[in-house]
């Protein structure tokens, strides 16, 4: 894929500087410190990380992160690189938008007798996508799952009705042409690299690995 | 005696991997560990918190050589110097605390200019972690961004594995520090060890990638197509050990080669394809052709900005073919058409296996051109000075005509270290020491020692000036205590000459804080028992420097050079290199 076809320009993503959102998906090693190994590549440049999540991955004992920054294609491919070359980071992959799939997962704890005055449950778990996790007399928590903008919805729904706590969780993410990571993985424990392995934007073949 | 019997279930007990061939501590198998790693010199200083190995140490004195220096950052210095010199790992022990952050100069000296290190720092006992206890520093986290790895062992039976991977990752791929820190209570922890496995194979890193053909391909079809090109060669040449392959390939292709203060001496100063030095104080015509060729071949070199001057003025007409083992290299600072990522040692003979034999003869007249302008207008004055103050030049000069170009020379930072790049003389490569990415001012002393034990048999000269100097003047003690024989050459203007230049050019001659005094340099020398003489006629000079190079220990020799000698030629911080100017 040329640099062209990788920067989709769409009016809504990206802004006058050239920048959008991107999530960068790391595989790497479970290990202390890594963390902010990673990190420091992104403070290092003055880049805020705007979300962050650290999980396990679809294979055992390997970690994968999501990050997600708002820069242009140019930074955002340098800092992969330089991700990618700390020891224990075994790949690096960073996505638009409309490359992957993800979610976050935000909760809202509204006061039970607000609500069942004021506004419908129902109605809410209907308009909302919401799930109401727990019910007691004093309080309800709510929980959507979504884009930034459904859970920013249900903030400015329950705004009127004293929202007591609220938190959202970091972005998960899938990337759509990933075929996941236990092949490459077998090459990264292979003692010679295979040409797989060595994907190779320089040779501009590009980066679908994976067709559905 | 043994019996065959025997053998057989000693082999069969090998092969069980709960085998165990050695009792001890944490710190014994460690400095086995070292050995293992054929590791038989070791720059250090020790602490409460690295005093188990220490007391091991004490007993390994017959294999491993322990040079007590006087300040951790000079230990660390002089682990570049040694590595620099010799192409092996430079080692570092280190106590807790100070004794650790004293190092971070050293590590961001050798993250920048990919030496490889492996640092030892003791740490306070693993329970008292986290509790502010005396001497405890969050080593670690300090040190993360300016190590290619580190590790903190919190029990002694990581040592092996950990130490194991600590060289591999120092000196494979681009090579660069590590450091392990290791609490008290591991060093002190007795297990039984097994045997000590070399680390050849980590699976989330990749040294260097399986070499792909069709970049080759691509990159011979560019420069077989130029007509104007030229190569850019940095320390990845010397680093990658592949001088020869380098040669190869010039000589075939014919190519004009300019190298970083890095890459210097990668091939010798005489060869006809060596046109000179780049960057701010480089050679002239290297910098203004950089803007004229068709084809730039860079090699084992990043671009930096000393190089490159203005980005966007740099080489815009030529088409940019960019070998280097370091992936996030290419493309960082300068767009490549062709990145050929690879190890230059592998990727230089697939190449000059691919383009055509060559000449350019017209090409390189232009440099020649432009080199008799230099000479004229900047060398020869500087070289052949007609006024009464001598120049750093002409003590360059003679120094070459008294080595004839195989010394090692170490330098510190500033105008004499651009002065010894332009103008020294080097047959041989891993000769020119220098802290070229982060301009480490007092690097040259303790540098100069480590590299006098990585290449005994060379005269090592080192080129400091009166400022660096007396940043780390306290490792005449180690040359006092070891006796490396260092020969020390110190410039003196009277200024933080550098400073003191741009100053002069750029902030209207407003001499802020560069008027720097210096102590009696050679009766502090004397004070150490160091031999050392001060040269203040240009009557005296040529004796003074063989005297220096020729007496049998360490020697420090003072020249006293004109106060406001600038260096050209230079070209302006935000310009771009085809506005060198020569004065």
């Amino acid at each position: 894929m040329s640099t062209e076809d990788k920067i989709k320009y769409t009016e809504d993503t990206v802004d006058l500087e050239g920048k959008q959102e991107y999530t960068i998906t790391v595989y790497a090693e479970n290990r202390i410190g890594l963390l902010n190994r990673i990190a420091i590549i992104f403070s290092k440049r003055k880049i805020n990380i705007e979300s962050l999540n650290s999980s396990a991955s679809e294979i055992e004992g390997i970690h994968r992160f999501n990050i997600v920054i708002h820069e242009g294609y140019e930074v955002v491919r340098k800092l992969a690189r330089q991700i990618e070359k700390q020891i224990e980071v075994l790949k690096v992959y960073f996505n638009t938008n409309e490359e992957i799939i993800w979610q976050e997962l935000a909760l809202y704890k509204v006061s039970t007798d607000e609500i069942a005055e004021k506004v419908t449950v129902e109605r809410l778990l209907r308009q909302y996508g919401a799930s109401a996790v727990v019910i007691r007399k004093d309080y309800t928590v709510f929980a959507v799952t979504g884009h930034r903008e459904e859970t920013d919805a249900l903030v400015k729904a329950l705004e009127p009705y004293e929202l007591i706590e609220f938190v959202r969780s970091a972005r998960v993410a899938i990337i759509k042409d990933s075929a996941g990571f236990h092949e490459k993985l077998k090459e990264f424990e292979a003692f010679e690299p295979g040409e797989e392995l060595i994907e190779n934007e320089f040779l501009e073949k590009g980066g679908k690995i994976f067709t559905m | 005696m043994e019996t065959a019997q025997d053998t057989i279930q000693q082999n069969e007990a090998k092969a069980e991997t709960s085998k165990t061939l050695f009792k001890g501590t944490g710190s014994q198998v460690l400095l086995n560990g070292l050995i293992e790693e054929g590791v038989t010199t070791i720059f250090g200083y020790p602490g409460g918190a690295i005093m188990p190995i220490y007391d091991a140490l004490y007993d390994y004195a017959d294999k491993l050589e322990h040079i007590l220096v006087r300040h951790e950052q000079g230990g660390i210095h002089a682990a570049q110097g040694f590595a620099r010199a010799s192409g092996e790992v430079g080692v570092v022990f280190a106590t807790s605390g100070p004794g650790a952050t004293n190092l971070v100069t050293g590590l961001a000296d050798a993250q920048i200019d990919s030496t490889p290190l492996v640092c030892i720092t003791g740490q306070v006992f693993a329970h008292l972690l986290g509790t502010d206890a005396f001497q405890e520093t969050d080593v670690i986290n300090i040190t993360t961004p300016v190590t290619k790895w580190n590790y903190q062992v919190t029990d002694a039976k990581e040592i092996q594995e950990v130490l194991a991977k600590a060289f591999y990752i120092a000196k494979s791929g681009r090579p660069g520090p590590v450091l392990i820190d290791i609490t008290k209570n591991a060093q002190l922890q007795l297990e039984e060890f097994p045997e000590y496995v070399k680390c050849n194979h980590i699976r989330s890193y990749r040294p260097k990638p399986k070499v792909r053909v069709e970049y080759i391909e691509q990159a011979a079809e560019l420069i077989n197509s130029a007509k104007k090109p030229f190569v850019l060669f940095g320390q990845g040449v010397i680093l990658g050990n592949a001088e020869e392959e380098f040669k190869a390939f010039i000589e075939k292709t014919g190519i004009p080669a300019a190298w970083t203060i890095m890459g210097e001496g990668a091939i010798p100063t005489s060869h006809p394809l060596n046109v000179g030095m780049l960057g701010m104080h480089g050679n002239y015509g290297p910098n203004v052709l950089t803007n004229e060729c068709d084809v730039l071949i860079a090699i084992g070199m990043r671009f930096d900005d000393r190089v490159t001057g203005r980005l966007d003025k740099y080489a815009k007409q030529a088409k940019v073919v960019h070998l280097d083992i370091d992936p996030a290299e290419i493309d960082k600072n300068v767009k490549a058409e062709v990145g050929v990522w690879g190890d230059c040692k592998e990727t230089l003979p697939l190449l000059t296996n691919l383009v055509n034999d060559n000449k350019h003869e017209d090409w390189l007249a232009k440099f020649r051109k432009y080199n008799q302008e230099e000479i004229d207008q900047v060398i020869t004055p500087e070289l052949y000075p007609t006024g009464d103050e001598m120049t750093m030049g002409e003590v360059l000069r003679n120094i070459n005509e008294i080595c004839g170009g195989d010394a090692v020379i170490v330098t510190d930072v500033g105008q004499h270290q651009m002065v010894a790049c332009r103008y020294a003389k080097f047959n041989n490569t891993r000769s020119n020491i220098t802290s070229g990415g982060l301009g480490t001012m007092g690097f040259g002393l303790p540098a100069a020692i480590g590299a006098k034990y990585g290449a005994p048999d060379k005269t090592v000269i080192a080129i400091i000036g009166d400022g660096g100097f007396q940043m780390t003047p306290q490792e005449l003690g180690t040359i006092m205590q070891f006796g490396a024989a260092v020969k020390i050459l110190i410039l003196n203007n009277r200024f933080l000459g550098m400073v003191r230049q741009w100053q002069q050019l750029f902030h209207d001659k407003r001499y802020s804080f560069v008027n720097i005094t210096s102590p009696d340099f050679v009766a502090l020398a004397k004070s150490y028992y160091i031999e050392a003489s001060k040269v203040d006629e240009r009557a005296n000079l040529r004796q003074a420097l063989e005297t220096m190079i020729n007496h049998e220990g360490s020697y420090l020799l003072e020249v006293m050079v004109g106060r406001e000698n600038n260096v050209f030629p230079m070209v302006p911080q935000g310009m771009s290199v085809s506005e060198i100017r020569l004065k």
